[in-house]
């Protein structure tokens, strides 16, 4: 299966569990709002260009902002996620590029602590921004800042969750492809 | 000139997302205050459409309580029936008034048409509901969403051909003006954004009578909402620390969780009730005017 392909496929998984899913699972408390959907951002290839992340990262986050009638909320904190990929990354991986031969990031790719780290630091990228976009237009400051670490904490869960259930196959960028 | 593409080529990324980023921001501060913004129209109709489908499959998990619902609302229309009433001689018959048109029946304010939800939220600080009746089935903005046993959910902010958006009762920049039950004072419904099961009532002057337990309704001076519709009971008392009215806690009469068939209602004499008002404030302007 070709990376589009794939890449398509997941996008639609991730919006259609986000948007059918998380969204909808009865309230639990008002800081908890769990979000998976931009797993998909920090999945994309390596080989994607910045441009390229910069536009995905926006339709991604268009695409649940027409569903959940907020639109350029996560637009608005897809496109930063984007932006700051390759700058995390180039800081996490190793700098000897001849040994590093992997197609996208995974814990088997980079290391299960780098990994964490990348996932963890754009969580609450993520989070910050979305959340902080809300704040301006309601809410205690507080509240803010509480509600970023309760997200961030659920993402994480989920996102560990996922990487355990559903190991993703090591595929090695090859001169053959 | 040269420059200016020299530096536009080395910091393409960085300007590619800055321009993505307020086209991004421009949406959602557009959206919030106008609940309008480009390509919404398109986009609800897509939702929409696969909404639509999901849907399907959710309808079975909330059958149950939206039997019990609808059960509970023909048993109180069947109460009203004309054979459960033993009606007095014809020549004492009380006969009503309808002052506008001088015919047997009275004169329609509300319309009523039946809908369906087909997606709903209520973890969010605004939450939107969205029906599968739009423009095209005469729906329009600012008209009443009611539950299917008549309680109060929220109002029709956008509408696109065949699908509508409704604000929610719960959503912060929601205000529903509602009154007592008992004592038909009215004030004002707000969401904190914080518990889906509980809305506060302002505007209450301490010396009316509550009690917990008491029926919020829809006020009598609502352009929206039909009168004394159900919006929930007063859970507890409180104190609002600006004005020293009283903040009612008041549960809410849906269980916004499991919102399924519900009405969608047009307020007839709406667009009369606003010019009215538009036009009275014109007229007092004019008086206040020095000179005259």
């Amino acid at each position: 299966m070709s990376d589009l392909l794939k890449n398509i496929i997941r996008l639609i998984l991730f919006i259609v569990v986000q948007v059918y899913v998380l969204n909808k699972v009865p309230h639990l408390h008002r800081f908890i709002v769990p979000y998976i959907y931009f797993l998909f951002i920090l999945w994309l290839p390596f080989s994607v260009s910045r441009l390229g992340l910069l536009i995905t990262g926006f339709v991604t986050g268009l695409t649940l902002d027409y569903f959940t009638h907020s639109p350029g909320l996560h637009a608005a904190a897809c496109v930063l996620i984007a932006y700051a990929r390759p700058f995390v990354i180039s800081v996490l991986i190793p700098k000897d590029t001849t040994e590093f031969n992997y197609r996208e990031p995974s814990p088997r790719a980079m290391g299960f602590a780098p990994y964490m780290i990348y996932a963890f630091f754009l969580t609450f990228l993520h989070h910050s921004y979305m959340v902080l976009l809300q704040w301006l237009q309601f809410g205690a400051f507080l509240d803010m800042v509480i509600k970023i670490f309760a997200t961030t904490g659920i993402s994480m869960l989920l996102i560990i969750t996922v990487e355990l259930l559903f190991p993703r196959k090591v595929r090695f960028r090859t001169n053959a492809a | 000139m040269r420059n200016i593409f020299l530096f536009i080529r080395q910091h393409f990324t960085l300007l590619a997302f800055l321009v993505l980023q307020f086209f991004a921001l421009w949406m959602l501060f557009k959206f919030n205050r106008h609940h309008r913004v480009t390509f919404l129209g398109v986009a609800s109709e897509v939702t929409g459409n696969v909404n639509k489908q999901v849907d399907k499959i959710d309808d079975y998990f909330n059958q149950g309580e939206e039997n019990r619902r609808v059960h509970k609302m023909n048993d109180s229309l069947l109460n009203l029936l004309r054979s459960n009433f033993i009606f007095p001689d014809t020549s004492r018959q009380l006969v009503t008034d309808t002052m506008m048109i001088d015919t047997v029946r009275g004169v329609r304010r509300y319309s009523w048409m039946p809908a369906k939800v087909v997606y709903n939220t209520v973890n969010f600080e605004k939450n939107y509901m969205q029906l599968d009746r739009g423009a095209s089935q005469g729906v329009k903005d600012n008209m009443a969403v009611l539950n299917s046993d008549g309680t109060v959910l929220g109002v029709v902010v956008n509408v696109s051909p065949n699908f509508s958006q409704v604000m929610s009762l719960l959503h912060v920049q929601n205000s529903v003006s509602a009154s007592l039950k008992k004592t038909g004072e009215s004030g004002n419904i707000t969401w904190d954004g914080r518990d889906p099961r509980f809305l506060y009532m302002k505007g209450i002057p301490k010396n009316v009578q509550v009690k917990v337990g008491d029926t919020v309704v829809t006020s009598q001076h609502s352009y929206n909402y039909p009168p004394r519709k159900i919006i929930g009971r007063v859970a507890g008392l409180g104190t609002d620390p600006s004005t020293g009215f009283y903040l009612l806690k008041v549960r809410t009469a849906v269980n916004f969780t499991n919102v399924q068939q519900v009405f969608v209602v047009e307020n007839l004499h709406r667009d009369e009730q606003v010019q009215l008002e538009a036009d009275t404030e014109k007229k007092i302007e004019q008086q206040k005017r020095p000179g005259r």
